[in-house]
């Protein structure tokens, strides 16, 4: 977009590929709905004005039921095209690949606060690599959020209190808007920045040069042992406590005897709220620890179990 | 439909009309007339139209420039909460139910009044003791959530004025549930002899199922608001995460309501454009049966399909998928209403007088309006414009080029049977034609701004977009000059327009074959009902 009047956004990304085949579509059939209904509308005004005595106005229609069955069926034949065509493209906007890399993302008033597994931390700034494809691991601080990139047509609210995924892949090198779509507060229009989108080796570049201490699973370690978490959970513990080894992905049976997937979420909860979420055959003696962590911090916890192995949970909705 | 006795018509000009039936203060403020009340009400929110409207303008002058330097962005941000709760719920849902709904029900059943005349009343100085409180929270305090209060947003980060508007909007229902009721009632008790159901005009089948929506949907909002109340004033954890409450359920309670709001606001505006079509094309109205029916069937269907506000906000995806199918399906009625319309104009005698002006306006502003939400109810489409400007381009073309544009055409086409007084026509004219041209240049660049990305509610924009946002409120400064020329010219009209004569249109209807304007009690006699509606002649082939 530069310079002269915008009539098209960028598209930087596979989904965002088969949004404009799935938008042409949509603009062909409204547009040939909508001309129609313009055109009967003039037409029928032009020649039947009052005044023209050459327009013959003699036998109205009056059975009119197969006229009412003809439209009616075309418009919903035609509805039903339009609901299964956005239905697909919407159900793979929600199945992320297997080889999806994991960044973490927390929206809190008015900023995007983002987390790369390898420790690098970011402020309404996201760097990705072209053609990798990057899932969002995302949560909110406080109110809802919505993370946007329109040059992905993909959006998301990330809602306080829960997790929620998107993912994409980048197919284009450059700069992209990120947005927050969902009104969120005073400086809602503030809280925004750019996706760069860089090739590999400016990738491993930006990597290098913004490389901490350790991996966002360290951190997270290090607070493991800071809260204690090992002195029951670890092999060796003398209280009973599940072992997160292999944890992450894996279905897990409650005591209420329902079955969870442990997902980010599950996880997640399972810190800040353990007596909802105890595993059978294990007593509800977890201390919750709502409060004492912000979201950034659950969020290294989580990167850390899930660093304890996993079964791949890849391709299933999280919701 | 025409009468076979309506007794003996009030001759123009000789008093009797309910309009001279008592002249002081206290005869309008405590009337039980349903006419009178339908004036009360077309003043009140006229007042709320333009402090409304007023809040638009200002939100259009400052997105003139990218950084929007006329306000800060708090300040911006209560613009639009205001512009949006009072258009909402001071403007579009009472605007033609308790104007065109309360004036014409009665005579359109060629009844006396409603058939709870005191609740009326009463429905009035609640609707307008609401708005007073409304107002008050809104211009008094700082309320900036927007008119959706999304949770937690409302509970744990808003002024407490907040609480003052919910409660306002909270009283606002009663007066919804109350006037909803009144016409149902009266639809079912107080029809003439030999009115039918199927006798009924449009516009009686479109008011009762807007009434239905209103007393079934209202409640839930009050409820939502109250939960809302309790946990800002005393942490009660119902929405908010941090007190253990859930803010999606929010979003669902919310939208349970606001959804069928949307066709409280748009089916009274079908309702007065199936009246006016018929009369300017001087023929019955094509698939009357079907017409009627797809009211209700909006109304019913209306009820779930309130998920598609929630594509993006973290509900299921099988929830999406059923929700979206769903809109589809509540569009198919929709859809059989505009063909209607238009093979009613078929082998028609069409005349473009104002109301027809705005009713042909309406019919093509509520197709681009109802087109762009079959988009929307498209999945993947709506995951890249939701809480874009595409979004608010188009439920304005749906509420303010379709709703708006219905009420001002039944402003035009009932003028003179509640004033007794012709508009002038040229200026009526130019007035309509202004509207769709200042309405379409306003909100047209809004679809293209919101399919490049640039979200809602936003103080200030990338420069990249300021082209279409110019454009944008150059029309909005058309479109308030628009607005602004029916006031003059109506207000002229009530002090030096011509008599109208009782049937200045040649329309059909039962509420023309009595006096304009009509006497206290409607008409001299009791008439008695023998023919179908919209009868009109069909000229020989």
């Amino acid at each position: 977009m530069s310079g002269g009047v915008p009539f098209l956004p960028e598209s930087a990304s596979t989904i965002a590929g088969e949004f404009n085949i799935l938008f042409a579509g949509l603009l062909a059939i409204t547009g040939a709905v909508l001309g129609l209904v313009f055109l009967l509308l003039f037409r029928f005004c032009a020649h039947y004005r009052r005044g023209n005595d050459a327009a013959d106005r003699g036998h109205w229609g009056r059975k009119s039921w197969r006229w009412e069955v003809g439209w009616t069926t075309a418009s919903f034949v035609v509805f039903l095209g339009l609901y299964a065509w956005g239905a697909d493209l919407y159900l793979r906007e929600h199945r992320w690949p297997s080889n999806a890399t994991d960044i973490y993302v927390v929206g809190k008033q008015w900023m995007w606060k983002v987390e790369h597994p390898d420790g690098q931390r970011e402020i309404n700034a996201l760097h990705v690599a072209l053609n990798r494809p990057v899932r969002l691991v995302m949560t909110s601080q406080d109110v809802i959020h919505s993370f946007f990139v329109p040059a992905f047509r993909l959006k998301q609210d990330v809602v306080p209190g829960r997790y929620v995924s998107l993912w994409f892949d980048p197919t284009r090198i450059g700069d992209y808007h990120l947005y927050c779509a969902q009104f969120c507060g005073t400086d809602h229009a503030a809280m925004g920045g750019m996706v760069s989108v860089l090739s590999d080796a400016d990738y491993q570049k930006w990597l290098a040069a913004n490389a901490t201490g350790g991996t966002l699973a360290a951190q997270g370690g290090v607070l493991y042992r800071k809260l204690g978490c090992a002195g029951c959970h670890e092999t060796g513990a003398t209280v009973h406590a599940p072992k997160l080894a292999g944890l992450y992905g894996s279905a897990v049976t409650l005591r209420n005897g329902s079955t969870a997937l442990a997902d980010e979420g599950f996880i997640r909860s399972a810190i800040l709220q353990p007596a909802q979420n105890v595993p059978t055959g294990y007593a509800p003696i977890m201390p919750s620890f709502v409060g004492q962590l912000n979201e950034e911090q659950v969020m290294s916890l989580v990167a850390y179990i899930k660093s304890l192995g996993a079964k791949p949970a890849a391709g299933s909705p999280s919701r | 439909m025409t009468v076979t006795t309506i007794g003996e018509l009030p001759r123009q000009g000789e008093g009797d009309s309910y309009l001279t039936d008592g002249t002081t203060l206290g005869s309008w403020l405590l009337t039980h007339d349903h006419k009178r009340i339908a004036i009360l009400y077309c003043l009140s929110i006229t007042v709320f139209f333009f402090i409304g409207g007023a809040g638009a303008a200002l939100i259009r002058l400052n997105l003139m420039t990218p950084q929007g330097t006329l306000f800060d962005a708090e300040t911006y941000n209560r613009l639009f909460t205001l512009h949006g709760v009072v258009m909402v719920w001071l403007f579009l849902v009472p605007s033609i139910p308790t104007t065109f709904g309360n004036f014409l029900i009665p005579l359109m059943l060629g009844a006396k009044d409603l058939a709870f005349p005191r609740l009326n009343l009463l429905s009035w100085y609640l609707f307008a003791t609401s708005g007073l409180i409304v107002l008050g929270g809104l211009i008094g305090g700082s309320v900036d959530t927007g008119w959706t209060f999304y949770e937690p947003l409302s509970s744990g980060y808003a002024s407490g004025a907040l609480v003052v508007v919910l409660f306002g909007i909270f009283v606002n229902g009663f007066s919804s549930i109350l006037t909803g009721l009144n016409f149902v009632v009266s639809i079912h008790r107080l029809r003439a002899p030999g009115l039918t159901w199927y006798r009924l005009p449009i516009f009686c089948w479109s008011t009762y199922a807007t009434s239905v929506i209103l007393m079934l949907a209202t409640p839930v909002l009050a409820v939502t608001l109250l939960l809302v109340i309790a946990e800002h004033l005393w942490g009660v954890g119902v929405f908010d995460p941090t007190h253990g409450g859930d803010p999606v359920l929010f979003q669902h309670m919310f939208w349970f309501y606001s959804h069928p709001a949307v066709y409280i606001m748009i089916l009274p505006g079908m309702g007065v454009i199936s009246e006016i079509i018929p009369a300017f094309a001087r023929k019955t109205i094509f698939g009357y049966h079907f017409i009627a029916w797809s009211s209700i069937a909006i109304a019913v269907v209306g009820f779930f399909v309130w998920g598609h506000h929630m594509f993006v906000a973290g509900e299921s995806i099988y929830s999406a998928l059923v929700f979206s199918f769903l809109s589809f399906i509540v569009a198919v009625p929709s859809a059989i209403k505009v063909f209607n319309w238009l093979a009613t104009l078929h082998k028609g005698s069409i005349s473009f007088e104002a109301p027809m002006l705005y009713a042909l306006g309406f019919i093509l502003l509520f197709t681009i309006g109802g087109l762009t939400g079959l988009l929307l109810a498209t999945l993947a489409f709506d995951v890249d414009v939701h809480d874009t400007y595409f979004v608010i381009a188009h439920f304005h073309y749906i509420m303010v080029g379709g709703m708006v544009s219905a009420y001002f055409a039944a402003l035009h086409f009932w003028w003179p049977k509640v004033t007794g007084r012709l508009y002038p026509e040229s200026w009526a004219r130019f007035a309509a034609i202004l509207i769709f041209f200042g309405f379409n240049l306003t909100f047209f660049p809004q679809f293209i701004l919101g399919y490049l990305g640039m979200p809602r509610r936003y103080h200030a924009y990338p420069p990249e977009f300021q082209v279409w946002n110019v454009l944008s409120s150059a029309g909005a400064s058309i479109l308030a000059a628009a607005y602004l020329l029916p006031l003059f010219y109506l207000t002229w009209s009530l002090l030096r327009g011509e008599r109208a004569p009782g049937n200045p249109w040649g329309a059909t209807g039962l509420e023309w074959q009595t006096a304009s304007p009509p006497p206290t009690d409607n008409f001299a006699r009791t008439p008695v009902i023998t023919r179908p509606p919209y009868d009109y002649p069909e000229p020989a082939a």
